[in-house]
């Protein structure tokens, strides 16, 4: 089993609550894609090729300030549930990890993380940069992930070209490379159904979405992560201008929604957010699905100062070891154990009476 | 996971929609994806390349992919093909895009809006001397390469830099 301890915060610096909006944005990620010149990309690489970009990469690590304490995963080398953890905790893609439809875990498939950024390697691209942060914080993940993009760049060669920019496996990510995503909570909009309208309206903007652990996941527990779609033909800044204004402007339709709740229904909203509540608090089984959106019901509580015996960190840690893999890895079972729904349950009413606790 | 439709086979596409004013995800198996019509056509339709064209409301029409006049039916450095590249969505190296220059600017301005990379220039290690190193000679081709495929944009780009070194 992985030592995640060996990560600062566990990796999980991002669910702290402590960056800008966090009531409604749980973290940010910009992730740049380069690929190594003279290396042939992801669909024609053999094991060696892919173990000869990792060396390459390897090599200059160590001269990085952003890197040069990172932890180094070798995801290939890993069992399924280690690498399932690293899923979870949003540090790498499901494909890295194995876990789309074919399984299949790539030779020299590799992590690096330092604090807040990494870099995952081998994946569709032969580099990843990625960084994360807590809250609505486009520009800091940035600044991050730009620093460590320079460091890299200025030992390594990427693949560029004059008109087309970085060059990627699939020409979705080519130019910046820059995919920037912010994952919000947006209950208030679902509840008053105009969620499809927003959603529409960001497809026309050249934005998108997806679920809560990004490409070809689920929308649970009222999480969007809201995206840049193209990447070339615009300067990073103005991607990141273009995302994060539109972000702003949902955080405001959400706030508006929320207001309009509890104007015209406030007894359904406090039913829902005390239900929600009660349900976790004393419930003896519960499904990861139902955990999230009862977790949402709570966070819109929260939101609307009618909780005050949980925080956000504890919702955010909640949100993250309720999933199968980090219940099952803390209990000691297999994550399909039919017992895993009363552990849930038993972990869960564990994290609010502490916390409720420490509130009081 | 198990296909909503069959409740038989392991589920491969996960459709996010909006039905009713909800938010749906649907899992559905491989035929009865393609028997709801969600993915079709074999080809660049399944692939990220042909769901963000899908996603776009553009027509994936991979007939346009094919190799131009001068451009060789093989990377000359991968061995990929256009086709290869039809089948995975995915490009067999950056030679790729020297390559397949000409179809892959098309496609990009489909996808994209735009061909053009307008973001961080890259010097690579070593870069004030391989800047220096692309000689007047190298540019002006590029520039006569840009105005015969008419890339105005680029073109214009050259002439700068063109001056810029004069």
């Amino acid at each position: 089993m992985i030592d995640l301890s060996l990560l600062s915060d566990g990796g999980m610096g991002w669910l702290d609550a402590s960056g800008p909006s966090s009531h409604l944005v749980l973290c940010t990620r910009v992730r740049l894609a380069r690929n190594l010149a003279g290396h042939v990309f992801d669909t024609r690489a053999s094991a060696p090729d892919r173990e000869a970009v990792l060396r390459e990469v390897e090599a200059v690590v160590p001269e990085t300030v952003m890197l040069r304490r990172a932890v180094r995963f070798r995801l290939d080398r890993m069992d399924r549930p280690d690498r399932q953890l690293l899923h979870e905790r949003h540090l790498v893609s499901k494909e890295l990890a194995g876990l789309d439809a074919d399984s299949r875990v790539r030779p020299a498939a590799a992590l690096l993380v330092q604090d807040r950024v990494g870099v995952m390697l081998n994946e569709e691209d032969h580099l990843r940069l990625q960084s994360l942060q807590s809250g609505f914080a486009l520009e800091e993940a940035y600044r991050e992930v730009e620093r460590l993009d320079t460091e890299l760049g200025q030992r390594l060669t990427f693949a560029f070209h004059p008109e087309f920019g970085y060059l990627t496996s699939c020409p979705t990510n080519v130019g910046t490379g820059l995919r920037a995503s912010v994952l919000i909570h947006l209950p208030g909009l679902v509840l008053t159904k105009e969620i499809s309208k927003v959603l529409q309206g960001l497809g026309q903007v050249g934005l998108t979405f997806r679920g809560l652990h990004g490409e070809g996941s689920e929308v649970v527990g009222n999480f969007f992560q809201l995206s840049n779609q193209t990447t070339l033909g615009k300067s990073e800044q103005e991607l990141l201008d273009h995302l994060g204004k539109m972000v702003r402007q949902v955080m405001e339709y959400e706030e508006q929604a929320r207001q309009v709740l509890w104007r015209d229904v406030p007894s359904i909203i406090e039913d829902k957010v005390w239900r929600a509540y009660g349900l976790l608090r004393y419930a003896r089984t519960l499904s990861f699905e139902e955990t999230m959106n009862l977790l949402s019901g709570i966070r819109l509580g929260v939101g609307l100062n009618l909780i005050n015996d949980v925080g956000l960190y504890a919702l955010n840690k909640l949100l993250v070891h309720t999933q199968p893999t980090h219940l099952a890895v803390a209990e000691g079972v297999d994550a399909d154990d039919p017992g895993l729904g009363v552990r849930r349950a038993t972990y869960v009413r564990k994290i609010l009476e502490e916390d409720a606790g420490r509130r009081r | 996971m198990v296909c909503h439709q069959c409740k038989d086979r392991e589920a491969v596409v996960h459709l996010t929609q909006i039905a009713n004013d909800q938010v749906v995800t649907i899992h559905l198996c491989e035929r009865c994806a393609a028997e709801k019509g969600v993915e079709g056509g074999g080809t660049l339709a399944k692939t990220p390349v042909g769901n963000f064209l899908a996603s776009l409301g553009k027509d994936v029409a991979v007939e346009s992919l094919v190799a131009r006049p001068g451009e060789s039916a093989a990377c000359t450095h991968c061995g990929a093909t256009l086709n290869d590249f039809r089948e995975s969505g995915r490009l067999g190296c950056a030679e790729c895009y020297s390559n397949f220059e000409g179809s892959l600017r098309d496609l990009l301005r489909r996808l994209h809006g735009s061909s053009r990379h307008l973001g961080e220039r890259y010097d690579p290690p070593g870069s004030s001397v391989s800047e220096t190193k692309i000689s007047h000679t190298q540019l002006r081709d590029q520039l006569r390469l840009a105005i015969e495929t008419q890339n105005f944009e680029l073109a214009a780009e050259l002439r700068d830099r063109l001056r810029v070194k004069e």
